[in-house]
């Protein structure tokens, strides 16, 4: 439901009921097919909201091009809704889609629990003036160059200025506006986004235009992310792209080309003023709006700063049972943490309404298949109008005509639109009645219409795979809308291509896969537990392995949070509770050996205390984990008074005095982390050193703490306890990579210390500090079973050698194997309450799996003809999905795929010396037939004759 | 279907059935949907085709790839203009080559005997250990590269192209050097390896090779 707003909340988990006010968009959703031709005939301009009011649109359009449901609606600026003087689009729609006479429509629906998304609010830099946003043409937010760098942006993804519609070629950005500051109207946290954001951008720019100059100007680049350190550095490699670090103002506009002139300082040039054609305020994310009334209306907490008032033991819940919170409503999040709380507040519901599961669901019923193989191809081919999208470019009637011209095209009829219930009605109906047994459908692209077309076939009694859909629309009239005689004759090109193809086409059956309703889950640190309990909570067996003697991972090793949970009782619950669930079933020094089968029917081989055990399971989630760098530099191992952070976290809860009484201690940041060898931020350092640090400071107010860092990346709500520290008079130094601190022990006074001495740039001489202990922010690195483990279960490791998720963004707890989930540390180095989100997030969708009976493996996978095969193997290499193999044959050895593995992607059967390996639904001879329908035998002679006649 | 899947097969059959240039879209490199990157694979055979076609004197420049995602329809757009305008330019196939139909013919028809040949010769031979656009760019446009197919190619082309030409009659070596544009020398060297290989029988009545 869009344009839906919860009016009204009353009741209790498990009994929601809740009032929802929809408003009226005047257009009758399940009539519009999202055409847009009304959009084209509507008289009135309106600024874009879409494109951030940068260009204009219309009082009658869709929202954007990818929206969902893709359907039009009316704007305030309709000159009807203002006073009825216009309604040209009710005359336009095919359909009948436009209803003036909506009105807003209350509904009430009852629930079991409830998700909050609501997302952020981009930071608003108009609230203040000194940013220049609104009062100079030139001033944009990184919101404002998001859709300039678009290609369905204001300009079609060209940059231009306000004020003069050119290109520009020098442009800034300024980090952190809105953002890490403690002033009025702006925030005190750090947004966690903006850097990489920026450095996208930049990238994206110098995409776009290459002699474009790119000057950044910073405070602490913030590359906490996966791979963002990679980014960060492809970023700054590029000529003509520089990274400041300085404040930066923004001064005065130049009145002859207002281009802006921003104010910064350097160590070097000390304070200068510099002329850019273009400046991009980098804002930051701000709450919701309304985020006090949404906290009222759903009786929940919120922080200071107006998200949601985090539970440290489990972050996607609120302080009202059965209402959950996904996304940045947390906090300011990136978009695999809002992928995978999302997944996790689903998880959530899942154990509370387990009981209810599948009671709103239906089975549909076809009718039964009718094999057809045998018969000769009887095409019928559907020209769809799409209201005028097509027609008003495409003669159809004439591309009716022609289609019935085509080998084995034995109908052809024109429809208003193909996509509307009636019409594929009528397909099915007409195949049934005029046998036939291939459609073509001359309509628009596969991506969106193909499922709904299948299914008619499959209405029909039709083979699904008998579908062959010649897109006439996004790849014709759309983009020939001048050349109509033009686009006809390719419309009939491109039919005439696709009924070549159907003649060919194959009916495939897609199969259904038993699902083994056990989880196993691989580790028992917080990750591993939080999502075995999830997972046990839904009703699932789980079958839980720890490499150790006992749970608990590396959190065993950790005393608090720095927000203050207490690690150790956390823990002990989870323990509890894990041996008191019956379903959950512990495997203790447990070695895999052994992992075969695929998503539903896993056979995994254990080791445990003596024994082997074969567990049968439908999913697998991978949470090994991660352990600490043992560093090589900085004395440790030598010196006794050199811990790492984890150590001295140990240290500082048993109050060893050495420690908590020393007079001075440093910090020193990045051990082993950005560096060569390992060339990714370990993300937690930071926040580690600054909790240690507060916790000293709290008992010994009077030590000297120095925390020596490159940048200190402490990102979302965690900059208060960085500030906080500062406050208490920690001490912070930067330092650059390539002049490290030195560690040396000396004697002085009788008294043993380590001398730190670095170069600081903003003394501009060496400094020295005299210590009683050194602490080593020591990288977080996989755990040793991480490559093994990867093996077994044929996933992919990154190039930091942690698992290697599915997509990096928007499957951040899968792997590209079916069936195999993963979450905690052993994905990346992160916090325990990102481990939690990300535990329950793998647990959502281990659940998808786990609840279904069956999983349908694609119908379009590749098959060997065993008799072709040469067993050269060149097909196995090629599939990274492993679901290739050699079987022995009576033929010998020979290629064999697992259907269930193949993704259909058919790289193998370029590969293939004998052509035995064919991609089904693509074969060579579907392809072939398209490419010789490309062109007609006349339309070949008749241009070669020409040609050599003039030669 | 991924751009791997765009098989060399298909771009010499579409020369062969007249189409004047080959245009394969592929998503952006490092940017797979599947885990395969096998838009890398249609790169690397668009190196090979576009080496191939040299061989037989077809223009190079009348395959073309490109890489986009489904957000860059205005790259499509621009692509396509500039490809059709380039091969416009160009003229029907063989026109600017200088190449006759027939010749056209006996050449594709030759390239094409080749592909399962050219696919181990990829496997062996022509692999990038390294999936970025720089290797694949380095790689092939070697020198070494470049030597290195020549050598693998042109001796199996002459042949397959000599052996194509005999189909349709018996011919003697200087008639064949003429035909394909050979060395004489070049011909009589092969001649001598597929009669060895039996694939061709010489007639001393006519001083004519004919296919065995």
């Amino acid at each position: 439901m869009t344009f839906t707003e919860v009016d009204q909340v009353e009741g209790e988990q498990g009994d929601f009921k809740i009032r929802l006010k929809t408003k009226p968009r005047y257009i009758i959703e399940e009539k519009c097919t999202g055409c847009s031709t009304c959009t084209e005939y509507c008289p009135v301009q309106y600024p874009d909201a879409f494109n951030q009011d940068i260009s204009g649109n219309k009082a009658v359009h869709v929202y954007f091009s990818q929206a969902i449901p893709l359907v039009a609606y009316i704007d305030e600026s309709c000159l009807y809704l203002k006073d009825k003087k216009c309604d040209i689009c009710r005359g336009i729609c095919k359909t009948g889609a436009i209803d003036f006479n909506q009105t807003v429509q209350k509904t009430d629906i009852n629930v079991g629990a409830i998700i909050l998304s609501y997302g952020i609010e981009p930071f608003d830099p108009g609230v203040k003036d000194e940013y220049g946003y609104g009062r100079l043409q030139n001033v944009v937010t990184s919101m404002d160059y998001e859709r300039l760098l678009s290609s369905t942006g204001p300009y079609e993804g060209q940059v231009r200025r306000t004020s003069d519609r050119e290109h520009p070629k020098k442009i800034a950005w300024i980090q952190c506006v809105g953002s890490r500051r403690v002033t009025e109207g702006d925030n005190s946290y750090c947004s966690g986004v903006c850097c990489t954001y920026t450095q996208k951008q930049v990238i994206l720019t110098k995409d776009h235009y290459q002699d474009a100059e790119c000057t950044i100007f910073h405070n602490d680049i913030r590359s906490f992310g996966k791979d963002f350190e990679r980014y960060y550095q492809r970023a700054e490699a590029y000529d003509g792209v520089r990274f400041i670090r300085s404040y930066a103002s923004i001064e005065k506009e130049n009145p002859e080309n207002n281009s802006v002139v921003i104010r910064y300082s350097t160590f070097d040039d000390g304070v200068k003023e510099e002329e850019f054609d273009m400046v991009v305020l980098s804002v930051g994310l701000n709450p919701p709006a309304d985020s006090r009334m949404l906290a009222d209306k759903f009786g929940i907490e919120l922080n200071a700063h107006g998200f949601n008032k985090e539970i440290h033991s489990n972050p996607v819940k609120t302080s009202k049972p059965g209402v959950f919170v996904s996304g940045a409503f947390q906090g300011p999040t990136d978009i695999p943490e809002s992928v995978f709380t999302a997944s996790g507040a689903g998880s959530q519901c899942g154990e509370l309404l387990d009981y209810r599961r599948g009671n709103l669901s239906r089975e549909r019923i076809y009718p039964p298949e009718t094999d057809v193989s045998q018969e000769e191809p009887r095409i019928g081919v559907f020209v769809c109008h799409c209201g005028a999208n097509i027609s008003s470019v495409v003669d159809v009637p004439s591309t009716v005509e022609y289609a019935l011209t085509l080998p084995n095209v034995v109908y052809a009829k024109e429809q208003l639109f193909s996509c509307a219930t009636n019409s594929a009605q009528e397909i099915t109906e007409l195949a049934k009645e005029k046998g036939l047994n291939r459609v073509v459908l001359g309509a628009c692209s596969p991506r969106t219409l193909e499922p709904l077309f299948r299914d008619t076939l499959r209405e029909a009694g039709l083979n699904q795979y008998y579908l062959d859909m010649a897109n006439i629309r996004e790849h014709c009239s759309w983009v020939h809308s001048k050349q109509k005689e033009d686009a006809t004759k390719k419309a009939q090109d491109i039919i005439r291509m696709s009924v070549a193809r159907a003649a060919w086409l194959e009916p495939l059956q897609e199969f259904d896969l038993p699902v083994n309703k056990t989880a196993l889950v691989v580790g028992g640190g917080i990750g591993g537990m939080t999502c075995a309990l999830s997972i046990a909570a839904q009703g699932h067996e789980v079958q839980l392995l720890e490499k150790e003697k006992d749970l608990g991972g590396i959190a065993r090793r950790l005393d608090t949070t720095i927000e203050g949970m207490d690690v150790q009782k956390h823990l002990n619950d989870l323990i509890t509770k894990v041996y008191q669930n019956p379903r959950i079933h512990v495997s203790h020094e447990a070695t895999i050996t052994d992992v075969s089968g695929y998503v539903g029917s896993f056979v995994t081989t254990v080791e445990t205390e003596g024994q082997i055990k074969k567990i049968k399971h439908g999913a697998s989630v991978l949470a090994t984990g991660a352990t600490e760098y043992e560093p090589e530099e900085y004395l440790y191992k030598e010196n006794d008074a050199v811990y790492t952070h984890l150590e001295l976290g140990e240290e500082i809860a048993k109050k060893e005095e050495k420690v908590v009484n020393a007079e001075t201690l440093v910090m020193i940041q990045c051990v082993g982390s950005r560096d060569e060898k390992r060339n990714y931020c370990s993300r937690v350092c930071c926040s580690h050193a600054v909790k240690n640090a507060i916790k000293l400071k709290k008992i010994n107010p009077d030590m000297n703490i120095y925390i020596l860092f490159r940048d200190m990346r402490t990102y979302g709500l965690r900059e208060d306890y960085y500030r906080e520290a500062a406050d208490m008079d920690v001490k912070f130094i930067r330092y650059e990579p390539e002049e490290k601190p030195q560690v040396e022990a000396v004697e002085e006074g009788g008294r043993s210390i380590l001398r730190v001495t670095l170069p600081d740039p903003v003394l501009g001489y060496g400094l020295e500090l005299d210590a009683d202990v050194v602490s080593l922010a020591a990288a977080v690195i996989p755990s040793e079973t991480t490559t093994k483990i990867a093996g077994q279960f044929k996933v992919t490791l990154s190039p930091d050698e942690f698992f290697k998720e599915a997509h990096v963004k928007l499957k951040p707890v899968e792997f590209a194997a079916d069936g195999v989930f993963l979450c905690g540390t052993a994905h990346y180095p992160k916090h325990i309450q990102e481990t939690i989100n990300q535990a329950y997030g793998a647990a959502g969708r281990a659940l998808t799996l786990l609840s279904h009976d069956t999983v349908v493996a694609s119908g379009s996978v590749c098959v060997v003809n065993e008799y072709d095969c040469v067993s050269c193997g060149a097909c196995i290499t090629a599939c990274t999905y492993g679901a290739i193999e050699f079987k022995e044959t009576p033929k010998g050895k020979k290629a064999w795929v697992n259907p269930v593995l193949c993704k259909g992607d058919g790289v193998c059967n370029a590969k293939c010396p004998t052509d035995a390996i064919v991609l089904k639904h693509f074969t060579d001879e579907e392809i072939f037939g398209q490419i010789d329908a490309a062109v007609t035998d006349e339309e070949i002679r008749k241009q070669m004759d020409a040609a050599f006649e003039d030669a | 279907m991924c751009s791997g899947r765009v098989d060399l097969e298909f771009i010499f059959r579409s020369f062969a059935k007249g189409q004047d240039g080959v245009f394969i879209g592929g998503c952006k490199l490092d940017e797979c949907n599947y885990t395969t990157h096998g838009n890398y694979d249609a790169l690397a055979n668009t190196y090979i085709a576009k080496r191939l076609l040299k061989h037989i004197g077809i223009n190079p420049k009348r395959l073309r790839t490109e890489f986009m995602s489904g957000a860059d329809g205005h790259l499509l757009a621009e692509y396509t203009d500039n490809f059709s305008g380039e091969i416009r330019e160009l003229g029907p196939l063989g026109t600017s080559e200088g190449l006759s139909r027939g010749e056209l013919k006996i050449k594709l028809e030759s390239a094409r005997k080749l592909i399962p040949y050219l696919r181990l010769v990829e496997r062996e031979r022509l692999r990038v250990p390294e999936k970025t656009k720089k290797a694949y760019t380095s790689f092939f446009e070697s020198y070494e590269t470049k030597n290195l197919f020549d050598k693998i190619v042109s001796d199996k082309l002459a042949i397959s192209q000599i052996l194509l030409l005999l189909k349709d009659k018996a011919l003697s070596t200087s008639d064949i050097a003429q035909n394909l544009d050979l060395n004489p020398s070049d011909v009589s060297k092969h001649m001598n390896t597929s009669s060895r290989q039996g694939l061709i029988k010489y007639d001393t009545n006519s001083n004519c090779y004919a296919l065995a």
